[in-house]
C-alpha cells in the first residue's frame, strides 16, 4: 500500500504521550497499522516518552508495594508473542470494535441519498465520536472548516481535494482552520473512519454533506 | 519547567546503561529470573511512580499503577523487541496504556500496545528499527539541543496530563501555534536523532 498522506507530527506526539482523545487515538492506531512510516514516527515519539521516564526524579516506592508485586509474580499469566496478520478488510483495531463484522453488514444509517453513516461506540466519558462514513462516487463534500480536532482515515475508495488524492490508507490530519472540498472519485464507494471532537459541529457537516445529493 | 535531563541522564547512564536494562529484561523473558526482575523493579518503579504522580495520581493510586505496570513487564517480557526501542520506552508505553485504561471507566476500547498493531507482514521494516538513536541518553541529549520554548512544550505533553487544546488554553496561545511549535520541536528532534543513527 502506498501512503501519500500521513499523520501530523503533533498528532504522533499527542498519541505517544497519551494525550490524544479516545476516538482520535483509534484512527491513529488504524492508520499506523497500515503505514510503516507513521509506525516508525510513533516509535520515535514514544522514545521521547521513554527518555522522559528514564529522567524522572525517583519517588520512593513503599516496601508493601514492592513485596506485593514480587509475591504476585506466580499468579501472572506469561504472554507469548503472537503472530499478527489481519486477514480482514480493515485494520485489527477497527475490526475488533466492529466485532469482526464486514463493513457491508453494518447497520448503516442513511443520512442522504448516497451518504450513510455508522456510529462506533466509545467509552462513556469520552468527549469524542468515532464514525464510519460511506459516500458514493461523484459526490462532493462542500467546503467546510474542521470543527475542533478531526482526523479522517480512508479505508476504501478515494476522494480528491486541493490537497491531492486521498486513497485507502491515507489520513487527513489537518488543522482545524483548513478549508477543503473533497469529491469522491473513481468507481468505488468511499468509506472513511472519522474521529471528531465536537458533536454539534459534526451535525452541521451532515447537513452540508446532504446538500449536494439533492437532485443527483 | 527546568530541564535537568542532561545531568540526570549522565548520572543514570553509569548505574543503568540501556544495555544492562535490556539484559535484565531478556533474563526475565528467557528464564523468569526473579533477581533480574527485582533489579528492574528497583530501577523503574520509583520512576513510574514519580511519572504517575506528575500526571495527577496520588501516592496510593501511583503505587497501584506501579504494581500493575511491573506485573505487565513480567507478563509481557517476551514481547519486548530490542530493535524497536529502549526498555524505558517499552515500560513507558505500558505505564501510559494502563493509566489511560484506568481513566476510561467504561472500556469500549483499550489503548493498544504498539506490538499489537497488525503490521502487513509482521516484520520490522528498516525504518522501524531504531538503533542507537532510540536510546534514552541520545534522546535526552537531542532534547537539550532544541529551542527552549519548543522543548518545554514537548516535555509538558509527556509529563503532564494535558491535551494540546488544554496546553493552548493554559499558555494562552492559539491551538495552531501550540501544534506548530510542537511539530517544529519534534521535527528538529528527529533530525538530530537521524544523525546519530
Amino acid at each position: 500500500m502506498t501512503i501519500s498522506h500521513h499523520l501530523d507530527d503533533a498528532t504522533l506526539v499527542a498519541y505517544a504521550s497519551g494525550n490524544l482523545p479516545e476516538a482520535h487515538g483509534i484512527v491513529v492506531e488504524a492508520h499506523v497499522a497500515m503505514c510503516q512510516a507513521c509506525r516508525a514516527g510513533l516509535r520515535q515519539a514514544e522514545g521521547v516518552g521513554g527518555a522522559v521516564l528514564a529522567d524522572q526524579m525517583e519517588a520512593p516506592v513503599s516496601d508493601v508495594c514492592r513485596s506485593a508485586t514480587l509475591a504476585s509474580l506466580d499468579a501472572v499469566l506469561v504472554q507469548s508473542p503472537r503472530a499478527k496478520t489481519s486477514q480482514g478488510e480493515v485494520p485489527l483495531v477497527l475490526s475488533r470494535l466492529l466485532n469482526g463484522k464486514p463493513l457491508a453488514d453494518l447497520a448503516w444509517k442513511k443520512k442522504a441519498p448516497g451518504f450513510s453513516m455508522f456510529n462506533i461506540p466509545t467509552s462513556k466519558g469520552s468527549k469524542t465520536q468515532l464514525k464510519l462514513l460511506s459516500i458514493k462516487p461523484g459526490a462532493a463534500i462542500p467546503e467546510h472548516g474542521h470543527g475542533g480536532e478531526e482526523i479522517t482515515l480512508i479505508l476504501k475508495g478515494a476522494y480528491r481535494d486541493h490537497m491531492g488524492l486521498y486513497q485507502a490508507g491515507d489520513v487527513a490530519d489537518l488543522d482545524e482552520d483548513v478549508e477543503h472540498t473533497p469529491i469522491v472519485v473513481g468507481e468505488e464507494v468511499c468509506i472513511c473512519l472519522v474521529a471528531v471532537e465536537a458533536p454539534t459541529r459534526f451535525k452541521s457537516i451532515w447537513a452540508r454533506l446532504a446538500q449536494p445529493f439533492v437532485g443527483i | 519547567m527546568a530541564f535537568s535531563a542532561l545531568t540526570m541522564a549522565e548520572q543514570v547512564r553509569n548505574q543503568s546503561a540501556p544495555d544492562h536494562l535490556a539484559e535484565l529484561l531478556s533474563r526475565v523473558a528467557q528464564s523468569r529470573d526473579r533477581g533480574a526482575f527485582a533489579e528492574l523493579f528497583d530501577h523503574f518503579a520509583p520512576r513510574v511512580k514519580a511519572f504517575m504522580m506528575r500526571k495527577g495520581s496520588n501516592a496510593e493510586q501511583a503505587e497501584d499503577l506501579v504494581q500493575e505496570t511491573m506485573l505487565a513487564v513480567w507478563s509481557k517480557s517476551q514481547m519486548y523487541v530490542n530493535e524497536r526501542g529502549s526498555v524505558a520506552t517499552w515500560i513507558f508505553t505500558i505505564a501510559r496504556n494502563l493509566r489511560i485504561d484506568k481513566l476510561r471507566r467504561d472500556k469500549a476500547q483499550l489503548y493498544q500496545d504498539i506490538e499489537d498493531f497488525d503490521a502487513p507482514d509482521g516484520k520490522i521494516g528498516a525504518d522501524e528499527a531504531m538503533g542507537r538513536s532510540q536510546e534514552d541518553n541520545y534522546v535526552n541529549k537531542a532534547l537539550a539541543q532544541i529551542p527552549a520554548d519548543q522543548r518545554e512544550l514537548l516535555i509538558l505533553s509527556y509529563v503532564e496530563d494535558v491535551t494540546q487544546s488544554e496546553i493552548a488554553l493554559k499558555l494562552n496561545l492559539p491551538l495552531g501555534t501550540v501544534k506548530s511549535r510542537m511539530r517544529l520541536g519534534y521535527q528538529r528532534l528527529r533530525k538530530i536523532l537521524e544523525q546519530v543513527k
